[in-house]
């Protein structure tokens, strides 16, 4: 997500050679399919799972698709698929439907996902912005709603004293993540209230370090990214505090904040759910999941996502244990 | 003909026969050998062009010619795409006229100084010195750019943006500096000595010889330096796509992000655009726009070197 997914795959295609180079001696001849359904968010992480997976167990048939939390529930429930990817907690009348339908589930937590917005090192005045005028800065043209106090045209604003009166009187330049990213899906989503409504007279990278490199060199900037981008530059960028409302208190991400759920709404939790009947009864699905508590942490960091800590994940095995 | 094995047994006249008849074959192989080879740049040429026209032929029946001209919004990625290729046209326009600005006079005193004035030992020595600086790979400007100039514009102008038309502008003026001056200098000195002793004759001074004589004569070739140096600014790619930024506005402030017609396709065809997306075509329409440009600009070039050439024979 943080990054293009031309180089993604590119990434994680030398992981893969690295790791068939390594485990050459310890391909396995097990055979199997495994069909693995849900969120696009999560996509990355169970796919780079699945491609060091298939290097282990090459005669193991997965199947991943993303047709996004919702419609992989849809088949989950209908016990088509035997993961299904999420990037919410499933809903009571999914759950409702798996339990007529005589279907059973175990939740698993991955990771978490945080975007961090960001503004130059030397700017003094931005440590701050609320929702609202996150949303006022990034709703495009004349869809700027009456909810919107800040903004009462329909032109988005322009100078940074339009958004807070107290800012600067100085030309607004924005950085953010170009429309094949999905944090671009998740932050439209999160503050303008639909995926991809976005203004577009921001400058758009898929490269993360170009917008590190834009937003860091100019104190009229903010932009957006991935948690993991911000973590790399906190020598030439400042986090900025989200605050729910004008009285509430600035919250910042940290590993924290995103892991426990107070760094809202800009962070969620991403799950996988196993269907646990055809866990027992699919070796093929059981090293899978054993593969996939062995290296998501790994592979999570890889791709930009905010992981657990390793005990989370060695806690999963002993349920695994129970539920075979 | 080393390559002819020589028998040790056979006579010296049937040898020389034989290398005649072999040579008279290379002689008929040659011809069609090259044939071939010219025959495959030339396909390949017509073959660019031809999935350029299809392509863009494709764009237009999803997007009308009317809004590609007169719309002044370019988002083909966003959620309520529009095709204007204006902001990208006007991108092009400020970043290569910002690139004229520094290239022309620079271009123009140094072609001058160097057929006018220079002893013809310095002369020597400068030209290729000057010409090296056409050699250097244009990411190597593009990085000078965000670099070493930006971060000087920025001290001068605090809000000038970190990715802005200005930077890629100085850049791209350094790079095409020896194309003026190069084309310029070989227009100047191909002005007939006669001319000059004439100016002399009347009591002219120097400058005012260069002034009034040389540089009207040279001028047509001039133009042509300088034709031909805007054909290649305008498709210049890697400098814009470094510095210029990526952001398609319709604003003439060199100090903003811009977006050309060449950064929109460098920016485009490495993230994804699949394969029959509207964006995609764009692409190709962008780049039928762009070679039409280009392909003008070189013609009239040239026409102005011909006529050159035609003053000089006179």
């Amino acid at each position: 997500m943080k990054r293009s997914r031309l180089s993604q795959a590119a990434l994680l295609g030398m992981g893969g050679l690295l790791a068939a180079c390594g485990s050459l001696g310890s391909i396995s001849d097990l055979e199997g399919t495994i069909v693995i359904d849900g969120s696009s968010t999560v996509y990355p992480i169970m796919e780079a799972v699945v491609e060091e997976f298939s290097k282990k167990f090459p005669n193991v048939d997965v199947s991943i698709g993303f047709s996004g939390t919702g419609g992989g529930f849809a088949q989950f429930v209908q016990g088509n698929t035997d993961l299904s990817n999420a990037s919410r907690p499933i809903k009571t009348s999914e759950a409702t439907l798996a339990q007529t339908n005589g279907i059973n589930y175990h939740e698993f937590l991955l990771a978490y996902d945080g975007i961090t917005v960001v503004v130059a090192k030397n700017n003094t005045w931005l440590t701050d912005i609320t929702l609202a005028e996150l949303r006022a800065l990034w709703l495009p043209a004349g869809d700027n709603p009456a909810t919107t106090d800040i903004v009462e045209t329909n032109v988005p604003p322009t100078k940074w004293n339009q958004v807070r009166s107290t800012w600067p009187d100085a030309t607004i330049q924005l950085y953010g993540p170009g429309t094949s990213s999905g944090t671009f899906d998740f932050f439209t989503e999160v503050i303008t209230g639909k995926v991809g409504n976005s203004r577009t007279d921001y400058q758009p990278s898929e490269d993360d370090n170009v917008l590190v490199q834009g937003v860091a060199a100019s104190q009229y900037a903010l932009g957006y990214f991935g948690y993991a981008y911000y973590i790399e530059n906190t020598d030439s960028l400042n986090e900025v505090g989200i605050k729910a409302n004008d009285s509430a208190p600035a919250i910042y991400p940290t590993l924290e904040t995103i892991a426990d759920g107070t760094y809202t709404p800009l962070s969620r939790p991403l799950y996988t759910y196993l269907n646990t009947d055809k866990f027992a009864n699919n070796e093929a699905l059981r090293e899978f999941m054993l593969f996939m508590i062995d290296h998501v942490k790994e592979l999570t960091d890889e791709v930009g996502y905010v992981s657990l800590p390793e005990t989370n994940y060695e806690s999963y095995r002993s349920i695994l244990e129970d539920l075979a | 003909m080393k390559i002819l094995p020589k028998k040790s047994n056979g006579s010296e006249s049937s040898a020389s026969q034989k290398h005649r008849l072999a040579v008279s074959r290379l002689e008929t192989l040659v011809p069609i050998l090259l044939i071939a080879l010219a025959t495959i740049v030339i396909m390949i040429s017509i073959g660019l062009v031809l999935s350029l026209i299809f392509n863009t032929y494709r764009f237009f029946s999803l997007v009308s010619l009317l809004e590609f001209f007169t719309s002044k919004e370019w988002t083909p990625l966003f959620a309520t795409p529009r095709y204007g290729v204006y902001p990208l046209v006007v991108g092009t326009i400020l970043v290569v006229a910002g690139a004229l600005t520094i290239a022309v006079p620079i271009g123009l005193v140094t072609a001058i100084f160097l057929s006018e004035y220079a002893p013809s030992w310095l002369a020597k020595t400068l030209k290729p010195i000057l010409e090296i600086l056409s050699g250097i790979p244009t990411i190597v400007y593009g990085f000078f750019a965000i670099r070493v100039i930006t971060p000087f514009i920025q001290a001068l102008i605090p809000e000038t943006q970190f990715y802005n038309a200005a930077s890629a502008s100085i850049a791209m003026g350094f790079m095409i500096v020896p194309i003026v001056t190069s084309l310029s200098q070989d227009a100047l000195t191909s002005v007939p000595e006669q001319l000059r002793t004439g100016g002399y004759a009347l009591g002219l001074t120097k400058w005012e010889v260069t002034k009034g004589i040389v540089f009207p004569s040279a001028r047509s070739g001039v133009s042509a330096a300088i034709i031909l140096a805007v054909s290649r600014a305008i498709g210049e790619t890697m400098i814009v796509a470094i510095a210029a930024g990526s952001q398609p506005s319709a604003s003439w402030n060199p100090f903003e992000s811009v977006m050309t017609l060449t950064g929109y396709i460098a920016l485009v065809s490495q993230s994804d655009a699949p394969e029959g997306t509207t964006a995609y075509y764009a692409l190709y329409a962008v780049g039928l726009l762009l070679f039409l440009i280009t392909l003008t600009l070189n013609l009239i070039g040239r026409r102005f070197i011909r006529r050159k050439t035609g003053n000089v024979n006179v």
